[in-house]
């Protein structure tokens, strides 16, 4: 359950931005806390990927304020961001795995290169090895991101994004252009992350079941399987629509709105 | 009309921005030592038959021009001084860096604009690295280190082929060639003959990298970026090699 009394792990306060005179994102406001899983939900160009680069401090709004692990993001300097960014991990749309890097290097480059982790080399390539078994990637080490399938980035960047073990884990369209066992795979390794390491996780995808598989499912570490157990609360579900939030609520709520736009994306379930 | 000037304004001051940056870096840690020497190797070794070659073809052809002028006034002893301070001064440089114009900005611009459509960039960031400390300045110093040795190789290899026809066409001696070609050159001339390549290779690995970053819109995006890189920092070339030129010929 969230803790509403300590204070959120990311919080987004009015934020607006725009690009190129198109609204990215208006007014945006709210707040996510330690433990808490949260699905935004929207269509393409909704402002979804820009909520979690801001949330990163990749892109800066016009206006409203940031705040992650209470530092506030629109304050800070590209350095001083790089402090924030190691206790933050993200899983790119594109997975963007860097093409010039094995799969090993590619995992091993946040260990190496943030400064706040200062890890030593044969603990890298333990914790390396450590994150690919988890996406069951173990034999793939040596291999290109070219030589492997779509899923099987996906689930490298996954690892590349938990290896430092970040206390909040950001998740742009995890499933998107995946085919539905490979999805469902890559889910299940979101939910197991979620609930071995205890991250708090915002993901954004504009497929309701997504949404719908992590706020009903949690993995149990003892079978090692992901099992059905709706756990009251823990999900929040957002919908943005060019830019607006226009819902946060659990998943009743949101079932129950009578909003056609938001009643798109329901309708989907399965 | 101020709007329509807005863009341009914009993209310079970009552009003077990511240059700041990239000087700045060559001091500050971290410094990617293996990405300079990869990136010389790409740009300086991977340039060195191209470059080669044309030298070694503008070399010869200079000494065929110049000795058909030169003959009017009973000169033609005098080819090799006119085939080494055209190549030292000006065709050495500037065909160097056209060429590796062509064959690295373009190179750069789609690297690092692929980079950016697929996110790696953000992702560079999100991962604790300066993208412009890990991509633009070892491509800024490995350049600025390799075009004017490319640009040495380029001048020697061009009197080679200017000798070649001095030789065998123009019947000079070896002597005669190599005594008039190195007595013609000064020290001001070797100062712009060095002075050139050095400013090009920064305009050609800026320039790059500038549209490479600011590439948007997927894989045509990239194509656009490479195209403009490479008729920017051609065009650049021969614009700053005039500004160099009268600065040497006025001093």
């Amino acid at each position: 359950m969230p803790t509403p009394s300590t204070s959120p792990v990311l919080q987004f306060e009015d934020v607006t931005m725009s690009f190129d005179g198109v609204a990215a994102l208006s007014n945006v406001s709210f707040q996510a806390y330690a433990g808490e899983s949260r699905a935004i939900l929207g269509a393409a160009g909704s402002g979804k990927t820009v909520l979690l680069k801001a949330a990163l401090g990749l892109v800066k709004p016009d206006s409203g304020r940031i705040f992650a692990f209470g530092r506030e993001l629109t304050m800070l300097s590209e350095k001083e961001l790089f402090d924030v960014r190691a206790r933050i991990g993200m899983l790119f749309q594109e997975s963007a795995l860097f093409d010039s890097l094995t799969i090993e290097e590619n995992v091993a480059y946040p260990l190496l290169n943030q400064k706040t982790m200062k890890v030593p080399k044969p603990e890298v390539r333990r914790r390396v090895a450590e994150a690919l078994d988890f996406v069951e990637l173990g034999g793939t080490l040596e291999k290109f991101p070219a030589e492997l399938s779509g899923g099987m980035r996906r689930r490298a960047a996954i690892a590349r994004a938990v290896v430092t073990a970040p206390p909040l884990i950001l998740y742009d369209s995890p499933t998107a252009g995946l085919d539905p066992i490979t999805a469902h795979t890559i889910m299940a390794l979101i939910v197991k992350e979620r609930d071995a390491a205890k991250t708090t996780t915002l993901m954004v995808t504009y497929r309701y079941q997504d949404g719908n598989l992590m706020a009903n499912f949690r993995y149990n570490s003892e079978r090692g399987r992901l099992e059905l157990a709706r756990h009251e609360g823990s999900t929040t579900f957002m919908v943005l629509r060019e830019g607006r939030l226009i819902f946060e609520g659990d998943q009743d709520r949101l079932e129950a709105s009578n909003d056609p736009y938001i009643s798109r994306f329901v309708k989907q379930r399965t | 009309m101020l709007d329509l000037l807005k863009g341009p304004v914009l993209a310079i001051q970009e552009f003077f921005v990511l240059t700041g940056a990239a000087f700045r870096n060559i001091l500050r840690k971290p410094h990617y030592g293996d990405d300079v020497a990869l990136q010389m190797d790409a740009i300086g070794v991977g340039s060195l038959p191209i470059t080669a070659l044309i030298g070694a073809f503008s070399g010869a052809v200079m000494a065929l021009q110049m000795s058909r002028a030169l003959a009017n006034y009973g000169q033609v002893s005098r080819t090799g001084t006119i085939v080494s301070i055209t190549l030292v001064r000006e065709l050495g440089p500037v065909l160097t860096a056209v060429m590796v114009a062509g064959r690295n900005a373009s190179g750069i611009a789609s690297e690092l604009g692929s980079m950016k459509v697929t996110e790696q960039i953000d992702a560079m960031r999100a991962l604790g690295t300066d993208p412009v400390q890990k991509l633009v300045t070892p491509r800024l110093l490995a350049t600025a280190f390799m075009l004017p040795l490319l640009t040495i190789i380029a001048d020697f290899v061009g009197m080679v082929g200017g000798w070649l026809i001095a030789v065998g066409y123009l019947n000079l001696t070896t002597r005669q060639f190599w005594t008039t070609a190195w007595q013609a050159l000064e020290w001001n001339d070797v100062a712009q003959g060095l002075m050139k390549p050095l400013v090009f290779a920064m305009v050609i690995a800026l320039i790059g990298c500038f549209y490479g970053l600011r590439a948007s819109g997927g894989t045509q995006g990239v194509g656009r970026a490479t195209t403009h890189a490479m008729v920017a920092a051609t065009i650049l070339i021969f614009i700053l090699d005039l500004m160099i030129t009268k600065v040497f010929v006025s001093s």
